[in-house]
């Protein structure tokens, strides 16, 4: 029997479990400093003081951005929203919350959790393409795109998804299962960040010298390894907290349930970073650390879509599943379809949470479930996919991603910061470059 | 061909939707939207075989 069958209705929240929650979502920005640690260990050395203070940046404009914004078109369960009507059904598609967080502190305890929540969400969403923009992407432009994100399309899916939006009503209206679920923002946060590393590769394309005239693709590895590994033991405390929080606030679990939520996130990153360890040991003779990390990483991404739902044995299987997928679709990206990548952002995160939002729906045992999460994959690549890539290609028009020839030379730092994140250090000439 | 692949991707989305709509029963239901989502699978597909194409013109 699966630990948590979501509820569709949300139970009073006691004392003890707004407390447990409210501590929980304390300690889930852990999850976006490692992401952000990752993200800069993955790009180069000469970018890393623009890497890291893009990430920062990029946390304080979607939390700006969602408070004027997009906190209002993500609305609440059960609070006011745009509905119509369609063969019979109303179909929920924009939610019509107060402006500016007004009467925050007199809404429901759950509600005002479910906008940290939220807020913590929409940061992690837009951190996710920043990686994969590293050496070329201009930091006006990441904060802009970080924006687009925060006012519009993280809004439309949180609440689809989140705020008793269509996605949620499928069980209710259509019969399928619990409707989609996505207790730990799978959707939401990692295949919406995924998709638009994807748009932003696609606008602003390869790092120089990356694939050159002829021959294979140049390997440009990250410049920190100790940053990527230890961003992942910090993404562990953060996920943990994530899923738990998100199995409270979005499939209104049990406490008792909790435990077994933790443990399969636990296990699903584990059993990921196991098969990738295994699969890289094979094919180059040894581990590789970097593959590792991303298949880590891609565990717990996939964790957020099924830990409140799976018993561990299963937990475990999605593990190794997706640790055996990420470093071949890392190679598959990278050598056979001409896909830059630096962070890895759209294996991890767009592969690793498609997959888990599909494990959901493969080990669930209410009838219906697994269509349901098939509707809600078909709308993240029928909309959101293109939504995000005509945004960004507006924006790219505005304020152009790629930083120009002399600045992707030099690097980041010195053309965007004024200053490098190694000063004592002496930068090495590009072979690619000459 | 890039932009074709995308404008093929709401297509497929929206014949899931249909089969929400046209078909009640679980079996056809399922394989509609299964239906849909291979249209999807295809529109990626083309998309990212145009991204090949632009890039293999453009190589630095």
């Amino acid at each position: 029997m699966n630990p948590a069958l979501p509820s569709p209705i949300a139970p009073v929240m006691t004392e003890a479990c707004f407390a447990l929650t409210l501590a929980l979502l304390f300690l889930a920005p852990l999850a976006i400093a490692g992401v952000a640690l990752i993200n800069t260990g993955l790009g180069r050395s000469r970018s890393a003081a623009q890497a890291l203070l893009g990430n920062l940046a990029i946390v304080a404009v979607t939390a700006i951005v969602f408070t004027l914004i997009g906190a209002t078109w993500v609305g609440a369960s059960g609070g006011a929203s745009h509905t119509f009507q369609l063969a019979g059904k109303s179909w929920n598609w924009l939610g019509a919350g107060p402006l500016l967080l007004g009467g925050l502190g007199s809404a429901p305890p759950q509600a005002q959790l479910a906008l940290l929540f939220e807020f913590l969400a929409v940061a992690m969403a837009a951190l996710v393409p920043w990686g994969s923009g590293a050496d070329r992407w201009r930091l006006t432009a990441g904060c802009a795109a970080a924006a687009i994100l925060a006012a519009i399309v993280f809004p439309l899916a949180a609440h689809w998804i989140w705020a008793d939006g269509w996605l949620a009503q499928l069980g209710v209206n259509f019969g399928l299962g619990a409707g989609f679920l996505d207790g730990g923002g799978a959707a939401t946060v990692h295949v919406l960040g995924g998709f638009s590393a994807l748009a932003v590769i696609w606008i602003a394309g390869p790092r120089k010298g990356k694939f050159p005239k002829e021959g294979l693709a140049t390997a440009l590895p990250g410049h920190n390894a100790v940053y990527v590994l230890f961003g992942c033991l910090l993404a562990l405390v953060g996920w943990l907290a994530w899923n738990v929080a998100g199995a409270v606030l979005w499939l209104h679990a049990p406490l008792a349930a909790l435990p077994v939520t933790a443990v399969n996130t636990l296990l699903t990153a584990s059993g990921a970073l196991a098969a990738t360890f295994a699969v890289t040991r094979i094919r180059f003779g040894k581990p590789d650390a970097s593959l590792c990390a991303n298949g880590w990483l891609a565990g717990l991404v996939a964790s957020s879509a099924c830990a409140g739902v799976l018993v561990p044995g299963q937990a475990l299987f999605v593990g190794l599943v997706t640790g055996i997928a990420t470093p071949l679709m890392v190679e598959l990206l990278e050598l056979a379809l001409s896909i830059d990548d630096p962070s890895g952002a759209i294996t991890v995160h767009a592969a690793g949470g498609l997959w888990g939002l599909l494990a959901a729906g493969l080990f669930a045992s209410q009838p219906g479930q697994l269509v349901a999460q098939l509707v809600g994959i078909a709308t993240l690549l029928g909309i959101v996919l293109p939504l995000v890539y005509l945004l960004f290609w507006l924006l790219n028009r505005v304020l152009p991603f790629r930083v120009d020839p002399d600045g992707e030379r030099i690097g980041m730092d010195l053309h965007e910061l004024g200053g490098g994140a190694y000063p004592e250090f002496v930068i090495h000439r590009d072979e690619s470059y000459r | 061909m890039k932009y074709a692949g995308l404008f093929v991707l709401p297509a497929g989305f929206f014949l899931s939707i249909a089969a929400l709509i046209l078909f009640p029963s679980p079996a056809p239901r399922a394989a509609f939207v299964l239906c849909g989502l291979a249209v999807e699978a295809l529109g990626v597909a083309v998309a990212v075989r145009g991204h090949m194409e632009a890039r293999g013109g453009s190589r630095s």
